[in-house]
């Protein structure tokens, strides 16, 4: 939507927008139907991407997708223990979820990405004994590359903690601990911070 | 089915071997239900209300009898293995439980059930800490009110006649007002924050000997954020400080002249001088004008104390467009970049809001004209004028006007050149004494660097790339009689400006970086200086091989042959032979 009012639907992304949406550079006009031309891809690489006869435009509203699906996948993230994976292998949210600590809402490990798990599989076995399986299965942030890409801050006389991606400059994840409310939020120019290591 | 259910008999003979809860009275037939784990109850068997079909995570076991018996066995097992991580086990766990719930006996526990759960497990802990963890968690939340409530107390007794007096011409901007603007176009700090920012300026104003104030913005940090104020000092205010640094600097000249004159005492063979002489570092703006006209103030917290920033050098503020940094929230942490950053934190602070108070201070036009001062405009060349003081007869333009084009807008702060500083000045030029030493080398000449003059339109800004540097925007499209214009810097991505009528103000809510949709690749190291001229009187020449110093021979001597027919011609011959030969032979 563009001022709130009317909304409109977006196609779902596939991996191939998102591939050829991550090539894109520059801010977004404002304009959904605006066309990028991809820029750069050798001739070779155009046939495998785009099959035959069409020609390497991206609309904005693709790349709004896939920027949202980017940002989604890389630093949506909930508190530990506020979905839980029953024994069958679906995923519910968990109504007993009463919050976290104070100590445990500072440090980074309680809080989980929220897509398929990456790094669980190559833990070792001393790190999986401690696991609870139930609440521990997904990638938790302690281990983002590069090191050190959230800031975890406490707001308003600690009754708020706060996270902030440095990945993706705008995205906000708030919790009140002991409580049951979080959630994430993005404001931004949905621009990906690659220079991120330089700047830490 | 039901048949080693009703005696009880058999599977308390296989449990008892292994159980490792005492009690097997009438009362365990609860658990038993757990470990039967298969078919539906029917309703005058006990434990069917504590049952329900489907859910149990047995449903899957084959229904006979040997098997049975074994997964009796396993599931026993199961629910007595402790956890790893709190040394309980599930069968002591649903005891207890079960316990509590006939022992209490609340209505509808099968509604309450988990919660009932976790205070059991909850209640392994109380009796241990129970003082401890209360007093631990009140403390963070408890200073931090502390340090606000400092600033709910007004100033003591002085303060109280002062005010009325003041009310009139206060220097405290007013917080709110501009935050209720900036929120009608979305961008702001929460209300908490706004007046504590509100309370925290007043406690500045009320220790510092301050002129004007502004409430310039926040810079988001690592660890912490900052809160930036911009204040103008009484005149004569800040004097002391610059005297430290003066008589300091002269102090380090007082030693460099001592140990020249020691050196040229020893007249021994020294190692040649190195004619480098590293580039004339360039002074820092007078506190007052240019790049330091304004001081700047900062806090990590409304309530902590206010700690005001060192001016800024042009050295700094050209390191601080080549590199880019995060900001920790720290002011004495260490800036590790390369180019090296000569200064800490608060310097970088500093020369980055500069930089953007540079870039993106802007004011509706007529707001701010030039000081009606003929004399000073030849004198100061082609740097253009400095200063500007507000236009009583200013007139607003409306809101639309505002928005539809940028050349209503003018810049109202100086632009940082190149240099590193708003007014250029030659270095070559200062010291004339030193000139007259050196005359080695004649420094280049270097352009005189113009910037674009104050108060230039914003519609003359330079886009990046595709994109203008600003996007003006009204608040609302729905009521255009009370919008408010506002401008998003696209340039620096945070500040923001807005006007309404004769009011307008800027704000900073950031990150503290310049955008650019080229990723920030940092300088090269410069190229390994040589050590020393290399030309042909320094470069090792193999020595001739055997071969060759033989065929040397043989030439010579059929030249010496030769030259026994020549007398005259010969003997200049061999000289010069003679020549080459001790030449070759060293």
């Amino acid at each position: 939507s563009l001022n709130g009012v009317e909304w409109s639907l977006l196609p779902p992304a596939t991996e191939e927008v998102v591939a050829q949406a991550e090539r894109l550079k520059g801010r977004f006009q404002g304009d959904p139907s605006f066309e990028y031309e991809c820029p750069e891809i050798s001739a070779e690489e155009a046939e495998m991407l785009f099959g035959d006869g069409k020609e390497p435009i991206i609309k904005e509203e693709a790349r709004l997708v896939a920027t949202i699906e980017q940002i989604d996948r890389a630093v949506g993230i909930i508190p530990r223990g506020a979905f839980v994976k029953t024994p069958l292998g679906s995923v519910h949210e968990n109504r007993n979820f009463e919050g976290l600590s104070l100590t445990e809402a500072k440090k980074l490990s309680s809080y989980f990405h929220f897509t398929e798990p990456v790094n669980l599989k190559s833990k070792t076995l001393l790190e999986k004994a401690d696991l609870d399986p139930s609440t521990d299965f997904l990638d938790s942030l302690e281990h983002d590359i590069p090191q050190g890409s959230w800031t975890v801050q406490l707001e308003k006389g600690g009754t708020v903690v706060v996270l902030r991606s440095l990945l993706w400059l705008g995205l906000t994840f708030y919790h009140v601990p002991l409580t049951k409310q979080y959630g994430h939020i993005y404001f931004g120019t949905g621009e990906k911070n690659l220079d991120l290591p330089f700047m830490l | 089915m039901y048949q080693s259910y009703a005696p009880g008999l058999d599977p308390y003979q296989a449990q008892e071997p292994e159980s490792a809860s005492q009690t097997h009275a009438v009362g365990q037939d609860p658990y038993q239900a757990y470990e039967h784990g298969h078919g539906p109850y029917q309703p005058h068997e006990p434990g069917y209300g504590l049952y329900q079909p489907g859910f149990s995570p047995y449903d899957d076991q084959i229904p006979d009898p040997k098997s049975r018996m074994l997964a009796i066995q396993n599931a026993k097992a199961y629910l007595l293995k402790s956890s790893t991580t709190s040394g309980l086990n599930l069968y002591d766990h649903l005891a207890n439980m079960l316990t509590k719930i006939l022992d209490e006996q609340p209505t509808n526990a099968v509604d309450i059930i988990e919660n009932i759960s976790k205070d059991v497990k909850w209640a392994q802990f109380q009796k241990k800490m129970d003082t401890l963890r209360d007093e631990h968690e009140i403390l963070p939340t408890f200073e931090a009110a502390e340090q606000r409530k400092a600033l709910f107390l007004k100033a003591n007794g002085e303060g109280d006649e002062e005010l009325e007096e003041d009310i009139g011409e206060t220097p405290l901007p007013n917080v709110m007002e501009t935050a209720f603007y900036f929120e009608q176009a979305g961008i702001g700090l929460s209300k908490d924050e706004s007046y504590h920012i509100f309370l925290a300026l007043k406690k500045l104003i009320s220790v510092q000997p301050i002129q004007t104030c502004r409430f310039w913005g926040k810079i988001l940090g690592l660890e912490m954020n900052y809160i930036i104020a911009e204040v103008q000092f009484h005149e004569g205010e800040e004097e002391e400080e610059a005297e430290e640094e003066d008589i300091i600097e002269e102090g380090g000249k007082g030693m460099g002249e001592v140990e020249d004159e020691d050196e040229e005492k020893e007249k021994e063979d020294k190692p040649p001088k190195s004619t480098y002489e590293p580039p004339p570092v360039i002074p820092k703006e007078e506190n007052g004008t240019g790049a330091n006209k304004y001081v700047y103030f900062v806090c990590n917290e409304p309530g902590k104390p206010w700690v005001k920033l060192p001016p800024v050098t042009p050295a700094q503020i050209v390191c601080a467009r080549k590199i880019k940094k995060f900001f920790t929230g720290r002011l004495d942490a260490p800036v590790v970049s390369f180019p090296p950053f000569p200064g800490n934190e608060a310097n970088y602070l500093r020369a980055q809001i500069a930089r953007i108070s540079a870039g993106t201070q802007i004011s509706p036009i007529g707001f701010y004209q030039f000081a009606e001062e003929e004399g000073d405009e030849e004198e100061e060349g082609g740097g253009g004028r400095d200063t500007c003081e507000e236009n009583p007869d200013f007139q607003p333009l409306s809101v639309a006007e505002m928005v539809d084009s940028l050349s209503t807008w003018v810049h109202h702060v100086q632009s940082i050149l190149e240099q590193g500083r708003c007014v250029w000045l030659n270095p070559f030029q200062k010291s004339e004494e030193e000139e007259e030493e050196e005359k080695a080398e004649e420094p280049d000449e270097l352009q005189q660097e113009i910037g674009p003059p104050l108060l230039t339109p914003v519609s003359e800004d330079e886009g990046i790339q595709d994109i203008p540097a600003w996007t003006a925007q009204l608040s609302t499209d729905l009521i255009p009689q009370y919008a408010v214009a506002v401008l998003q810097s696209n340039r620096w991505p945070g500040a923001y400006a807005f006007a309404s009528g004769r009011k307008f103000d800027n704000i900073y809510f950031g990150w503290g970086h310049k955008y650019s949709p080229e990723n920030h690749a940092p300088a090269l190291p410069p190229p390994v200086q040589a050590e020393y001229p290399s030309g042909p009187e320094i470069t090792e020449t193999r020595d001739p091989t055997l071969e060759e110093e033989l065929a040397f021979q043989a030439a010579r001597e059929e030249a010496l042959a030769a030259a026994e027919e020549e007398e005259d011609e010969e003997d200049v011959e061999d000289d010069e032979e003679e020549d080459d030969e001790e030449e070759d032979d060293d």
